[in-house]
């Protein structure tokens, strides 16, 4: 199978649903001419034209906002926000119309829109342009939450989340754009919903999402050395989330650690912890769950610091060994 | 106008520093020295010269991304700004900030800022808070043309409006938002038209003429302290970089660029100091060597400065809280 960085899978996912469904249009900041400020367009504006390409002006709300409309009445956008951090700016537009349009109107409208970004810290570029908060909106009912680690997944799931008729937000960590992953050549696509087994083992569970199973499966790679088994398990979605397959490979292994890239307070790992802690895996827990995740600090600028606001790979070995000792 | 051989003087030096602390950071970036992402002002200094010699230490301005310029004119210190760039712990926000959201309260620095029109809002609340505490201090709010078309200007204009806020809008319409040139971002040519939707007045001036900018300034401030309300200055001029230090700027015509750099703010305002025997050749190299060592013991200051310690990543977040128990 083909290697391909991550933001190239990212992008033929895109194109191919733009060829399959000329409902399908991308518009954001940057992202024609310039093919994105971190590239996951480019091309594209050249091969579709402007108006399945758009720029916009710098405008999140009237961008997030013309996506809610434009699906509610046809079409499936795919709006991009240049950085995770300004979503903040298209949150009401996305959380009190998109998200709410079909409820509140009894079932009658579907609003089929992505909204995607690039989130997470690792570049230097300090607190406005660092955060990552996907949870946010698993709190918002009536939205779906993706966030892909893997090339393989990240077109499988821009795919399924194209042709979702809900509105998406999918959150990329930038870190992730210049990994290399095999794509098949053949096309596929990855259901929402469905949390994948990156790595079998028996000693213990790591749930990790984003970035963080990058950091994971290194971890468990290390620690292989020293005879312990890790298990990665990536929920891939968060809304919806598959509590199944965590709590399957639970109550194989008999110990959990959740790794987040979000601070820590209120994260998605307290909603998978309490999952596991009310679920049938609880009768087999030797150990308490643990959390690993970021610190509760807005993102700080001096790269070590940085780096100690996330949790790293030697974070997780020695969280891990902790656990096992 | 009759200003005089001091402020002129003082004028040239201004702009002649943030050239000079643009070029070395320009220099540095490249070496790997400055990490993230640095916005450089280079070209646009007769912008914010012209508009913060009129302002006191107590006034304040709003800055943002590309705010460097903005900072040096407000009186900002290079070696805290260098400092700041290079991460370091006597840095202006001890390395937690960086280039985009430097700020210095003591001299009315509400922040550069990393947010795209995220600064006109906060214009409004500093020249209301002024109303409110009875001072005839005003707020300068920086913003670029690709800003103005966020929300955020619409409802800051009409807000201060409304109010009569001591405020000056300041957008410097350097053509382009990133890659998105104006005519294609906006259906006007000068954004200072959109005032007049909010009732006050609206200028555009030469942003590469810094008497010009001085001068319309200089009544936009008076206005303000009086109570007469805002007014918006468009300034007209153009980044010389790109967008970002790294940016390939392959959206604009190299003649385009060229242009501009031939209407160079700071020769043409050599040339006036000169002709109108102002200051002699002799004195404006004196200036301009001594801006440049006041940039290298900046870069030295930051060089010799310690790199903060681990534990400073949980401080600063709460002003009584410190959430060490949740740290891993
Ligand atoms: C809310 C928000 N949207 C987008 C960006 C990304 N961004 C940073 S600067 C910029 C262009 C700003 O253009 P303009 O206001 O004209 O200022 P200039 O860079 O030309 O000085 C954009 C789109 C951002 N930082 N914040
Ligand atoms: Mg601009």
């Amino acid at each position: 199978m083909p290697e391909k960085l991550y933001i190239d899978a990212l992008r033929e996912g895109l194109r191919e649903e733009m060829l399959r469904d000329e409902n399908v249009f991308i518009i954001g900041e940057d992202v024609g001419l310039y093919g994105g400020a971190f590239g996951v367009t480019k091309g594209l504006f050249q091969e579709f034209g402007e108006d399945r390409v758009k720029d916009t002006p710098i405008s999140e709300a009237a961008i997030a906002g013309a996506a809610v409309g434009a699906a509610l009445c046809g079409m499936r956008p795919v709006a991009e926000i240049m950085f995770f951090d300004f979503f903040t700016i298209a949150m009401d537009q996305l959380v009190n119309q998109g998200a709410k349009n079909r409820y509140m109107f009894g079932g009658k409208a579907k609003v089929p829109m992505v909204i995607r970004g690039p989130m997470g810290c690792g570049t230097g570029a300090a607190a406005q342009h660092s955060q990552s908060f996907p949870a946010v909106f698993a709190h918002f009912p009536g939205l779906k939450v993706v966030m892909p680690s893997t090339p393989y997944d990240v077109k499988g799931l821009i795919k399924a989340s194209i042709r979702d008729d809900n509105p998406v937000v999918f959150a990329e960590h930038k870190l992730l754009y210049r990994v290399k992953g095999e794509v098949p050549e053949e096309e596929y696509i990855v259901p929402l919903g469905k949390a994948d087994i990156k790595r079998k083992g028996k000693d213990i569970t790591i749930v990790a999402g984003s970035i963080m199973v990058i950091r994971a499966l290194e971890a468990a790679k290390q620690l292989e050395q020293e005879g312990i088994d890790v298990e990665v398990v990536d929920p891939r979605t968060l809304k919806p989330l598959d509590m199944g397959t965590i709590v399957d490979s639970v109550k194989k292994t008999g110990r959990v650690i959740i790794v987040e890239d979000d601070p820590m307070s209120f994260g998605w790992g307290a909603e998978v912890a309490a999952g596991i802690a009310s679920s049938s895996a609880f009768d087999y827990l030797d150990a308490p769950i643990k959390r690993l995740a970021g610190l509760d600090i807005p993102i700080p600028y001096n790269p070590n610091l940085e780096k100690h606001a996330v949790p790293q790979v030697e974070d997780i070995v020695k969280a891990i060994k902790d656990i096992l000792e | 106008m009759n200003l005089s051989q001091e402020l002129l003087a003082s004028m040239y030096r201004k702009m002649m520093k943030i050239r000079k602390f643009e070029q070395r950071v320009s220099e540095l970036f490249a070496q790997g020295m400055v990490p993230g992402f640095v916005h450089l002002y280079i070209g646009e200094e007769a912008t914010a010269v012209g508009v913060c010699e009129n302002l006191k230490d107590t006034d304040y301005i709003t800055s943002t991304h590309r705010g460097h310029g903005h900072l040096i004119a407000k009186g900002g210190e290079l070696k805290y700004m260098m400092a700041e760039l290079f991460g370091r712990k006597t840095g202006y926000c001890k390395g937690k900030g960086g280039s985009m959201h430097i700020a210095d309260a003591k001299i009315g620095i509400l922040g550069a800022n990393g947010i795209v029109g995220a600064g006109l809002p906060i214009s409004v609340g500093s020249g209301l808070s002024a109303r409110m505490r009875g001072t005839d201090q005003v707020t300068v709010c920086f913003f670029g043309d690709g800003a103005s078309n966020q929300g955020t200007f619409h409802e800051a204009m009409n807000m201060a409006s409304i109010w009569r806020l001591p405020v000056i809008f300041v957008c410097e319409n350097n053509l382009y938002g990133i890659s998105m040139r104006q005519d294609r971002h906006q259906a006007i040519a000068d954004i200072s038209d959109r005032a007049q939707a909010y009732g006050f007045p609206g200028i555009t001036v030469d942003g590469n003429d810094v008497l010009a900018v001085y001068e319309v300034a200089h009544e936009a401030v008076k206005r303000a302290r009086e109570g007469a309300g805002p007014t918006l200055i468009e300034c007209k001029t153009y980044r010389w970089r790109g967008h970002f230090e790294g940016d390939p700027t392959t959206y604009r015509a190299k003649e385009e660029l060229e242009e501009w750099m031939a209407k160079d703010p700071i020769p043409r305002f050599a040339r006036y100091l000169e002709e109108n025997g102002y200051a002699s050749r002799k004195e404006l190299e004196e200036i301009e060597r001594s801006v440049e060592s006041e940039v290298q013991q900046a870069i030295d200051f930051a060089e010799k400065s310690d790199l903060p310690d681990e534990a400073d990543a949980v401080t600063d977040v709460y002003s009584d809280l410190v959430e060490e128990g949740r740290a891993r």
